[in-house]
């Protein structure tokens, strides 16, 4: 048969193609690098300023002075007691939420996809509020286990409403799934608060994220879940990419959806339930900036991870920056302007870009 | 392009004296389904070694559920897969990977992914937490763009390729992951004709370079002629077995099919080459022009 | 099955039109049937008015219809002061005790009327908006509206210290504004559903934001206010509520009857439509103009009541059993739902708002939804 003639000659010559000129994708890794080391630059420069900017203008020299001895000055007591905790935190805190964000638009390939969106921020908060109310726990104090049983709850529910049925996962019920939960909880919140005026009072304040006047304790009792959750998160990354090619093509490359799934779930709780219980709700950065990573990385999980690590944190403490300058005397919370800087950026998104599957 | 080191652990596990032995991957008393119905039941097959089999059949008969089942994508209601003796469904999923690839009916790539790392996707069962990229992985995916002609398209995204340029990637990705044995679930499906046959005939490379091919094809006539083996499906069973141009008869395709034809040879190849009977009005509108 | 063909044959003597089954036999007895009035004999292509009809969604409106007159019986005899059903029956038609009469048509009375015209002008509101966005999320909860009419209020409660009528008027204007933002933020080579969505939930997440800054600021006393009406309520609503709800509701309601044929053709893409002859911007422009007059109307009566656009039309969905945006069943389902609602509501002994029990009822019926469908292993 003539084609097997051919055949032969084609299979004969495959081993014998030169080598190519370039390994290609070689230049793409040394850019991404490249970015990764810049986002590394921005984040310490976010990090610099959320230590040397604020209502009461301090020296830089007087800052870093500060940082190395602690001298009992006024300045000194309020860039070591108030601006270190508050910068520490929102770095935890920053990475934790663009961890997640990302893991839940992978797993559930739904670009809008947010520990927001999906409820798990407000199943974390509804627990919270229901041990204030009802337990009488102190708000002022970071309600960690509460918030973490909130988020597993309301992770667990959504994933299991909206989840994956024999023929995998729809986006759109995942989206139902979490909107089903967000409501119902967030009357569960209302019923409870507007019964109770002490309630409502701390929960009001509470229920816009803000790193202010939170101690480094806090990081102490809420860091180490987030750390673990980032732990199980990070490894994650080349089955996502697998999965991402379609549930029967991961398969076919050797992964197991469901264990992906569960483990993606057990790390989303750890990191958002950490994250609330340290700053409360904190909207946008979990959507925001996986989509401007991708941007840059496109869709590779093993570049998207460690890019959100790094740009969630510089949005959360860049916007905590804007928020104490902007409004003197006073302070806006940094979940206030992570919306107001996040959504424009998000809107403008989502005109520009054909945004369809993540 | 080298096919599956790993075959050496197959041989005998006590799994019973039958074909199975004989053969990588094979299935026995299989019987799948959806929500508890079978579309599958008490099904026996045998994939013979080195083979490009071609499964056909009516829509709806089973022939992607088998597929599918085979490559451990599926999990059936009762029976046993074996993958070199072992059943499949118990072998650990990397495992299974390196060994047995798969390129389902219409894979979804996320937006903006360029062609590399779709194949480089392909390594997927090579990896593990430290070697995260190696000079194998390097190699193969170079090997794989190759042997598709897909180097070219590299830094190309995928968005951006035709149809049977994107089918080549897809290719190129499950020919990354070096497995001897590769399943493809309608791989020309929404082609043109030609590039129908372009596909084919990289599908026909690889196998002629040692690969075992099983494909779901639609097209009676491209299968017989790519095909050394032969499946046809009827209502979640196998109805006949063999080489295309002894299998493939009138009678066959009409109990298949519910199609009456004539079967001739193909005047390129030989193979048998399925006519449909035409309707009367069709033929005199023919025999008088 | 005898019994919904004896249905049909009622409804051919009632209003004296003719059904004409769209097959015949056992398969024809959920088909759809058209519908002819002022038929002539021998042209069957000239009528007056004629549109399909399935027996499916008459049975779903007759028992939509026949929950709402239950749900309005219970809700106009119980309360703190119990009147029987038979009183309750005697009040509406104008007799009965002056008391009954007082508490019936001065308190309990305007109430009901609200809420189901509330209820209904959600629905219809959320179909349409769902409709349009091809998507169960594009509800006006969703993609901003309802946190936009909330932005209106707390401004008018927390800086301007305004009447009710006053805070009415500045959800509407939020409202709106925000739709309008909305819709011209996603425009862009024309107006694309999941365009819609992302950009409402971007103006959402932001003005919500606001919302929050705007509560932190404010007293408690008016915090206090401002949460209560974000929540939305139905205390309070007297007749003063009814007039200008049901003046909306009649002018809008026909309108999205109408367009909801066009919009059916629309749910199948763009190109499609246009081959089929509609003018797809115009439509659905006109859409979300009407979708957004109905969700306004409903806020200022009521404040943002959380879910009934959202789970009404996903309701009347699955009860219809067809597609398209449904837009007459999920107003009766929204009406029954918020009807329904506050019922429940007024039964707490605080006096939950409405708003909380909406989101109860109308999320927990979804999750049910969403595991039965789960277990059928549907998509």
């Amino acid at each position: 048969m003539e084609q097997a003639g051919d055949v032969r000659t084609i299979a004969a010559s495959v081993p014998l193609l030169p080598p190519l000129p370039v390994v290609p994708g070689s230049n793409k890794r040394t850019r991404l690098f490249l970015g990764l080391a810049a986002c590394a630059v921005l984040l310490a420069a976010a990090t610099f300023a959320s230590l040397a900017l604020g209502s009461k203008p301090i020296a830089l020299g007087t800052v870093l002075h500060a940082l190395v001895h602690h001298d009992n000055s006024d300045d000194a007591l309020i860039v070591r007691d108030l601006r270190l905790p508050r910068t520490v935190i929102g770095l935890a805190v920053g990475a934790a939420l663009g961890l997640a964000g990302t893991l839940m638009q992978a797993v559930t390939r739904n670009p809008l996809a947010d520990p927001g969106l999906l409820g798990v921020n407000m199943g974390a908060s509804a627990a919270v509020v229901v041990g204030i109310a009802v337990l009488h726990l102190d708000p002022q104090t970071a309600q960690v286990w509460p918030a973490l049983l909130g988020a597993g709850i309301a992770a667990l529910l959504v994933h299991t409403l909206g989840g994956r049925g024999p023929r995998g996962t729809a986006p759109i019920r995942l989206a139902l799934a979490g909107a089903t939960v967000s409501a119902v909880l967030g009357a569960l919140v209302s019923a409870l608060t507007l019964s109770d005026r002490s309630a409502f009072q701390d929960f009001r304040f509470w229920s816009v994220g803000s790193l202010a006047g939170r101690s480094l304790s806090v990081l102490g009792q809420t860091g180490g879940f987030m750390l673990l959750g980032a732990l199980i998160a990070l490894p994650l990354a080349g089955s996502l990419n697998a999965l991402a090619l379609g549930e029967d093509t991961g398969r076919a490359l050797g992964v197991r959806p469901g264990r992906v799934g569960a483990l993606a779930l057990v790390s989303v709780t750890l990191l958002c339930g950490g994250a609330v219980a340290a700053a409360g709700p904190i909207g946008f950065v979990g959507l925001a900036v996986p989509h401007a990573a991708r941007q840059i990385t496109g869709p590779d999980h093993r570049w998207l991870l460690p890019y959100t690590m790094l740009l969630a944190p510089t949005l959360l403490l860049a916007a905590d920056v804007v928020g104490r300058l902007i409004a003197p005397p006073g302070e806006v919370d940094v979940g206030i302007v992570t919306a107001l800087v996040g959504a424009p950026v998000f809107i403008a998104l989502a005109r520009r870009r054909r945004v369809r599957q993540v | 392009m080298s096919p599956d080191t790993n075959t050496d652990t197959s041989t005998s596990t006590g799994m019973g004296t039958d074909s199975t032995d004989r053969h990588r991957l094979s299935a026995r008393n299989l019987t799948v389904g959806y929500h508890g119905k079978p579309v599958i039941d008490e099904l026996d097959v045998h994939i013979p070694d080195g083979s490009f089999t071609v499964i056909v059949g009516a829509n709806g008969c089973g022939k992607s559920t088998l597929l599918r089942t085979l490559a451990r994508v599926l999990s059936p209601l009762r029976g046993t897969v074996f993958l070199d003796g072992e059943p499949i469904h118990a072998l650990p999923p990397k495992q299974v990977a390196r060994r047995l690839g798969l390129l389902p009916q219409g894979p979804v790539a996320p937006d903006g992914i360029t062609v590399l790392d779709l194949v480089a996707r392909g390594r997927h069962p090579h990896q593990n937490l430290l070697s995260r990229w190696s000079e194998a992985d390097e190699r193969a995916v170079r090997d794989a763009m190759a042997a598709t002609d897909t180097t070219e398209l590299a830094d190309a995204y995928l968005d951006e390729l035709s149809g049977g340029q994107r089918q080549r990637v897809w290719l190129a990705m499950a020919l990354a992951q070096e497995t001897g044995i590769l399943l493809l679930d309608e791989p020309t499906t929404f082609l043109d004709l030609a590039h129908q046959v372009e596909v084919l005939n990289l599908c026909a490379r690889l196998h002629a370079a040692g690969r075992t091919l099983v494909a779901v094809l639609h097209d009676l006539n491209l299968a017989c002629r790519y095909a050394d083996h032969l499946i046809a499906m009827r209502d979640g069973a196998i109805a006949a077995v063999g080489r295309p141009g002894e299998v493939v008869t009138p009678e066959l395709i009409e109990d298949v099919f519910g199609l009456p034809c004539r079967v001739i040879d193909d005047p390129e190849t030989g193979t048998p080459l399925v006519i449909p009977l035409a309707p009367n009005p069709l033929r005199q509108e023919a025999s008088s022009s | 099955m005898r019994a919904r063909i004896g249905m049909s044959a009622r409804i051919d003597m009632r209003a004296r039109i003719s059904t004409v089954p769209a097959g015949s036999g056992r398969a024809a007895r959920l088909r759809p049937v058209t519908v002819r009035i002022g038929a002539k004999r021998g042209r069957p292509g000239r009528s007056v008015i004629s549109f399909r009809l399935s027996l499916r969604a008459c049975l779903v409106i007759a028992a939509l219809v026949a929950a709402g007159l239950v749900i309005s019986a219970l809700t106009l005899s119980t309360g703190s002061y119990h009147v029987p059903l038979s009183d309750v029956v005697r009040t509406v038609f104008g007799d009965g005790s002056t008391l009954d009469r007082f508490i019936i048509t001065r308190l309990r009375e305007p109430r009901l009327l609200t809420a189901l015209a509330v209820g209904a002008a959600l629905g219809a509101g959320g179909a349409l908006f769902q409709s349009v966005s091809r998507n169960p999320l594009g509800s006006p909860d969703i993609i901003g509206f309802d946190t936009g009419a909330a932005t209106g209020a707390l401004i008018v409660i927390t800086l301007i210290h305004g009447t009710a009528a006053q805070t009415a008027a500045g959800a509407v204007l939020g409202g709106l504004a925000t739709a309008a933002a909305v819709y011209f933020l996603a425009m862009r080579h024309g107006v694309h559903g999941y365009r819609l969505i992302l950009v409402g939930i971007g103006v959402g997440a932001l003005l919500s934001a606001v919302n929050g800054y705007l509560l932190i600021r404010a007293s408690e006393n008016d915090a206090q206010s401002a949460a209560l009406w974000l929540i939305g309520s139905l205390n309070g609503r007297g007749w003063d509520y009814v007039g200008p709800e049901a003046l909306a509701l009649a002018v809008l309601l026909p309108a999205a009857w109408w367009i909801s044929r066009a919009l059916g053709v629309l749910e199948l893409g763009d190109d499609l439509s246009r081959g089929l002859g509609l003018r797809v911007e115009w439509l659905r422009g006109t859409a979300l103009l009407v979708g957004v007059a109905l969700a306004a109307s409903a806020t200022a009566a009521a404040g943002p009541v959380g879910f009934v656009a959202l789970s009404a039309p996903q309701i009347a969905r699955r009860l219809t059993a067809t597609a398209g945006p449904n837009t007459l069943t999920s107003a009766l389902a929204g009406a029954v739902l918020l009807a329904g609602s506050d019922l429940a509501a007024q039964q707490f002994p605080t006096g939950l708002p409405v708003g909380v029990v909406t989101a109860v009822l109308g999320g927990l019926y979804l999750a049910w939804l969403l595991s039965r469908e789960w277990r059928k292993g549907r998509p």
